[in-house]
């Protein structure tokens, strides 16, 4: 449990060579994918559809085999699907003919099986208290709102206390003010539980809100990781008063840039293997140059 | 909103009142008595001549010219419900316990069939290789009818009652079998990756997972298996005979009892009814909002 302080050169989690090709396919939809994760930290990953994000989050839960590369959670080789990783689903993913509290207690049950009951309902009470929906906890999925039925999934996902998270675009699906509170929520939660995650995500203020590095991705085929972008904003930022931190703007541009003009530029592989880090947040303006 | 429905209900309910009324009306005036319309064009001495050649034109008042009246149905109803498990031997038994066995004998069918056809089911449904395996089987076996099985049961298994299991069991286990397998294999995928990242055992992922997902699917299976269940038991028992509702039907018509008949006839609707309200709420029960 004394893993505060990771070597630089072994992260927490750690993506090798991953590729991956459909049978059929000429080309593999990516390939090269090269990245870390340190222990506590926010990562999102952002490129266009079809490059491949989802993919790389089903294999890094264990759902499904990469054509080549290796994850490495922890020294340890991701072979299959693990209580170790929580997943927070696209479309929630709940059963809507359980409640609430019986949804979260079937992951705590999967998790703890030996628990009392007793034991089992204080450890959903309290998740589901996290997310805000105490008064909600007896109802079944159909009788919640969008933004009800993610925050269960992200609570599902939390209560049985996974050594890191994987979201996969949780909030695509809700609206803007809904998002807006529920992304409050999942960094307060983040903040408070130092929870290793990473995370899929198409909204680049939602990135640059929430993550310490932004993984960029080229298009497909063959996409790869092309830059890592450091947010180099204070960890404590807030949602009201991003917009008036100098470097959202760099940040933000820099992002927009990319997925605009130079990520179709790096499809078919040619986007470094190894990604190179950058802090566009610290570069003075009109020098969009690489920092590392 | 809902005082709309019910007044639509209190309608529905008060024509369905009238149809019955109507019904009865043309049954009533169908099978009024022709005597005295066929006595009216005869004089007083013409009937007491056809009266000694045993011909009584008359008579037709008192007798029925072949089909019951309402009041005749009545009593014949009355009667029957009066004493329902009443037994003076083989050949007259009440309607109760004419109905005990009936129900006996599709009660053990169907609940074989559900043994073998859900576990079944499941196999198949989970295992595209075992699907596409027994699809030519399943594909041939279940456009049969039942009774065609008849004989081949009556003779491996020499005995009527069982072979009238034998074959509701052969009627009920393919919507079962097909049905199950279906829910089954359209369980959603990320319920099930939901389990695979929780780590759940393949039997809690069965029983918790799977069968809840797929229950409206398999219930709808159960209750169309029944439907046809209860079809088929009637023509069943009419064939092998002993006991039983439909032997119960054949026997009356035999005795040209045709208000027995008219009775059985209900009956059967009635309790066809019930078996499939108590799968409807079967199926109220399980099903989810999505």
């Amino acid at each position: 449990m004394s893993t505060d302080r990771v070597p630089a050169d072994a992260p927490f989690l750690r993506v090798e060579g991953l590729a991956k090709t459909y049978p059929g396919a000429p080309e593999p939809v990516f390939d090269s994918v090269n990245f870390g994760i340190a222990k506590g930290e926010f990562v999102c990953i952002i490129g266009h559809s079809g490059c491949g994000k989802t993919t790389i989050l089903n294999v890094l839960a264990g759902l499904e085999q990469a054509s080549a590369g290796h994850v490495f959670m922890d020294n340890r080789e991701v072979a299959g699907p693990s209580l170790e990783r929580g997943v927070v689903f696209q479309g929630h993913a709940l059963m809507p003919w359980l409640s609430v509290r019986r949804n979260i207690a079937f992951a705590v049950r999967s998790k703890w099986p030996a628990w009392p009951a007793a034991q089992i309902d204080a450890q959903v009470e309290k998740y589901v208290a996290m997310v805000g929906l105490a008064g909600a906890i007896d109802k079944k999925p159909s009788a919640l709102s969008g933004g009800m039925k993610q925050r269960v999934g992200i609570a599902r996902a939390f209560a049985i206390e996974p050594r890191m998270l994987l979201l996969d675009e949780p909030f695509g699906a809700l609206d803007a003010l809904t998002r807006g509170t529920i992304q409050d929520e999942l960094l307060r939660i983040c903040a408070q539980t130092h929870q290793t995650v990473f995370m899929i995500t198409h909204d680049v203020d939602e990135a640059i809100l929430l993550a310490d590095k932004i993984l960029l991705m080229s298009n497909g085929p063959q996409a790869r990781v092309a830059e890592v972008v450091r947010n180099t904003m204070r960890r404590d930022r807030q949602r009201a008063s991003l917009h008036h931190d100098p470097q959202y703007y760099r940040i933000r541009n820099h992002l927009v840039d990319f997925l605009v003009a130079r990520s179709k530029d790096l499809s078919h592989g040619k986007a470094p293997a190894v990604p190179p880090v950058v802090e566009p947040g610290l570069v003075a303006d009109e020098q969009p140059a690489l920092a590392n | 909103m809902n005082n709309a429905n019910a007044r639509l209900n209190a309608r529905a309910a008060l024509m369905s009142v009238v149809i019955l009324v109507l019904l009865l009306a043309v049954w009533h005036v169908a099978t009024l008595p022709a005597g005295g319309a066929a006595a009216s064009g005869l004089t007083a001495e013409q009937i007491e001549y056809q009266k000694l050649l045993g011909k009584d034109p008359t008579a037709g008042a008192k007798q029925n010219n072949g089909f019951p009246t309402l009041t005749q149905m009545r009593e014949a109803i009355v009667s029957n419900l009066a004493h329902p498990f009443y037994d003076n031997g083989p050949n007259d038994k009440g309607i109760g316990i004419q109905l005990a066995h009936s129900l006996m004998r599709v009660g053990l069918g169907f609940g074989l069939a559900a043994l073998i056809a859900i576990p079944l089911g499941f196999v198949i449904g989970m295992s595209p290789l075992m699907y596409r395996a027994l699809d030519p089987f399943i594909q041939v076996l279940k456009p049969i009818s039942p009774l065609a099985w008849m004989p081949l049961a009556l003779y491996t298994i020499k005995d009527s009652s069982i072979s009238g299991i034998f074959v509701i069991f052969i009627c009920s286990v393919w919507p079962m079998l097909l049905n199950t397998a279906f829910g089954v294999a359209g369980v959603r995928r990320e319920w099930l990756n939901v389990a695979k990242t929780l780590e759940v055992t393949p039997l809690r992922k069965a029983f918790e997972v799977i069968l809840p997902a797929a229950a409206p699917t398999i219930v709808t299976g159960m209750r169309i298996s029944m439907g046809i269940a209860w079809l088929v038991i009637v023509a069943a028992e009419m064939l092998v005979g002993g006991t039983g509702i439909g032997y119960f039907v054949w026997n009356e018509w035999n005795n040209l009892s045709l208000t027995s008949v008219i009775f059985a006839i209900l009956v059967i609707g009635v309790v066809g009814m019930v078996l499939d309200l108590l799968f409807a709420q079967l199926q109220k029960a399980v099903s989810y909002v999505d």
